[in-house]
């Protein structure tokens, strides 16, 4: 339990101020959510697929802090115009090198940005019932991240509901 | 890193106003402060006061003088039992650590509040490696302390209890006296210490009429500067000291004495003590203007704590639903407005703020509240400027929430 200095590089800054990409996007192909309001950490994925399997466009929405804000927002730039089988090889240092590194106590946001387009691409050809041979069966490290996230968040809620406290 | 922060304050120039409102977490000292710790550091009693020479016997005239004054504040007569500590978190390492070491012999068993401050609640845990339980008494909704609950927890073994006057982060004012009836009817013996920092200056406090055994005050809290604080121990009452060193003036804490933050902490006490009453009045009126401005403008907001007399004047915590608190600080520094949050996001634990989850807020509104306290020095046109651009910064994070999270 302790506070970490978080000096943000300019990056973060920008794209916290500036983020791209940012809103709901009406006609999605996929929508997909990682992490969890209770861990005050929660990013929604927008992603637009062409029948070529190339995303045309991405954009998200996202509860959290400045670097989540800032991951997210790299993740739909990066992911632009991108076929799906390239995009799903993009592991999470790449976004934080993209954003000008990240503090360690921020490494998750990362992460939880991967884990979130990992799940919408796994949820586009699970809509479509086709898999492809290069997409693995088993979950990814940010999958595996943002699940143990989400099911750490549920517990500590259910644990405060058991103690009367919430 | 450090190139990093350049860059971020960078990114604040051309604010033309700047409200502090982050009082909780570290203060401004004003200049008349300032002032009457200077000549301490060069011109007189600069030295020890245990040593036998003039410098030595001015800096000693000067604690005493000092704790006087601060014992007078606290209302007792006797200046022996002020023990000054480098701070808050050691007046509480002292008084627990202390307390339960020298009385072990009388019980084994803690109780304390399950909203104390993460010292208190430190220390306790620490101190079940010496073979000390701690019991949680909960507190209601608006953080006050279930005293039932607490008739029923202490007990013949119960050798400590610890209750903060006034929580730090929701301006709780606890029925102290009554907490104190209840322990000390059920075990005279138990020892009753209360974290008496964010009550000291902003409520009247009285260690007599309470009848507290020990009571910490600390100097940052009250605009006085940062490293020194106090602990009041009853006359009579057992602390162990919980550090090994040169013992001077302070029989419990070894070291040699600081005496320029010593006169910054007693200034600082003066100038919150002299015309309380108006200061109180004032800091409650902009403490009012700030929860009112922020109610009639911003919807899907919660209060955490109580309203009116029995909210401390300073505090002010609020939670906005949907809105991620850490990046409402750094927007709301964008535009000159600092402030804290009880979000978890600069932690990998994801707990947000134990008050808060204690008085029942569900984690998503305790991730979105803030915290600010006022002070004498705040104006009407801070006030304004504040409720100018908190209703602004709320509304751009809430534009990225969008629906993420909205069940």
């Amino acid at each position: 339990m302790s506070r970490a200095p978080l000096p943000y590089n300019p990056k973060v800054l920008e794209l916290f101020r500036n983020p791209k990409n940012l809103g709901k996007m009406e006609d999605a192909t996929v929508v997909a959510v990682a992490g969890n309001p209770l861990c005050g950490d929660m990013i929604t994925f927008y992603l637009k697929i062409t029948d070529q399997d190339v995303i045309e466009k991405a954009s998200f929405e996202s509860y959290g802090c400045a670097a989540n804000i800032a991951t997210s927002s790299v993740v739909t730039e990066m992911i632009k115009g991108m076929k799906i089988q390239d995009a799903w090889k993009i592991f999470w240092k790449s976004v934080a090198e993209a954003v000008g590194g990240l503090p360690s106590v921020k490494f998750h946001c990362g992460i939880l940005a991967v884990g979130a387009l990992k799940r919408a691409i796994r949820k586009y050809y699970q809509d479509k019932n086709v898999a492809p041979s290069w997409l693995e069966k088993e979950p990814t490290f940010e999958e595996k991240q943002a699940l143990e996230e989400e099911q750490l968040a549920d517990m500590l809620a259910k644990r405060m509901k058991k103690e009367g406290t919430q | 890193m450090v190139e990093n922060v350049k860059e971020l304050l960078k990114a604040h120039e051309g604010i033309t106003h700047e409200v502090y409102l982050d009082n909780e977490n570290s203060t401004m000292v004003p200049k008349e402060v300032v002032d009457a710790m200077l000549p301490y550091y060069s011109q007189q009693a600069y030295g020890n006061p245990t040593l036998t020479h003039k410098p030595g016997w001015e800096a000693f005239e000067t604690i005493m003088e000092s704790a006087q004054k601060i014992s007078k504040f606290l209302g007792t007569k006797i200046l022996e039992e002020i023990t000054f500590t480098p701070g808050e978190t050691e007046a509480n390492n002292l008084a627990l650590m202390g307390a339960a070491f020298a009385n072990k012999s009388k019980g084994k068993k803690i109780v304390i509040s399950e909203i104390e401050p993460i010292n208190v609640l430190h220390v306790t845990e620490m101190l079940q490696k010496f073979g000390f339980t701690t019991t949680k008494i909960p507190v209601d909704r608006e953080g006050f302390l279930n005293l039932e609950k607490l008739k029923e927890t202490v007990d013949k073994e119960t050798v400590l209890a610890s209750v903060s006057l006034v929580n730090n982060e929701i301006g709780t004012i606890q029925p102290i006296k009554e907490a104190l009836d209840i322990v000390k009817d059920t075990n005279p013996e138990t020892i009753f210490h209360t974290d008496a920092s964010d009550a000291y200056g902003r409520i009247p406090l009285n260690v007599q009429d309470l009848k507290v055994d020990l009571a910490t005050v600390s100097s940052y809290k009250i605009l006085g500067p940062r490293g020194i604080g106090a602990l009041y121990i009853r006359e009579g009452v057992n602390v162990d000291k919980i550090l090994e060193g040169q013992i001077g003036t302070q029989k419990l804490w070894p070291g040699v004495e600081n005496t320029p933050l010593i006169v910054g902490f007693t200034k600082a006490s003066e100038l919150m003590f002299q015309n309380f009453e108006e200061n109180v009045a004032h800091m409650r009126r902009l403490r009012d203007k700030l929860i009112d401005g922020i109610f009639g403008t911003i919807s899907d907001v919660k209060l955490n704590g109580p309203k009116g007399e029995k909210r401390v004047s300073d505090n002010v915590n609020i939670s906005f639903l949907r809105c991620e608190g850490e990046a409402l600080t750094i927007e709301l520094s964008l535009g000159g407005v600092y402030v804290s949050s009880g979000s978890a996001c600069s932690r990998r634990l994801l707990q947000p703020s134990h008050v808060l989850v204690a008085i029942g807020r569900k984690f998503d509104e305790a991730h979105g509240s803030i915290l600010m306290k006022v002070t004498r020095y705040h104006t009407d046109e801070d006030i304004n400027y504040v409720l100018e651009k908190i209703p602004k910064a709320v509304e751009r994070i809430r534009g990225i929430t969008g629906s993420t999270g909205v069940e």
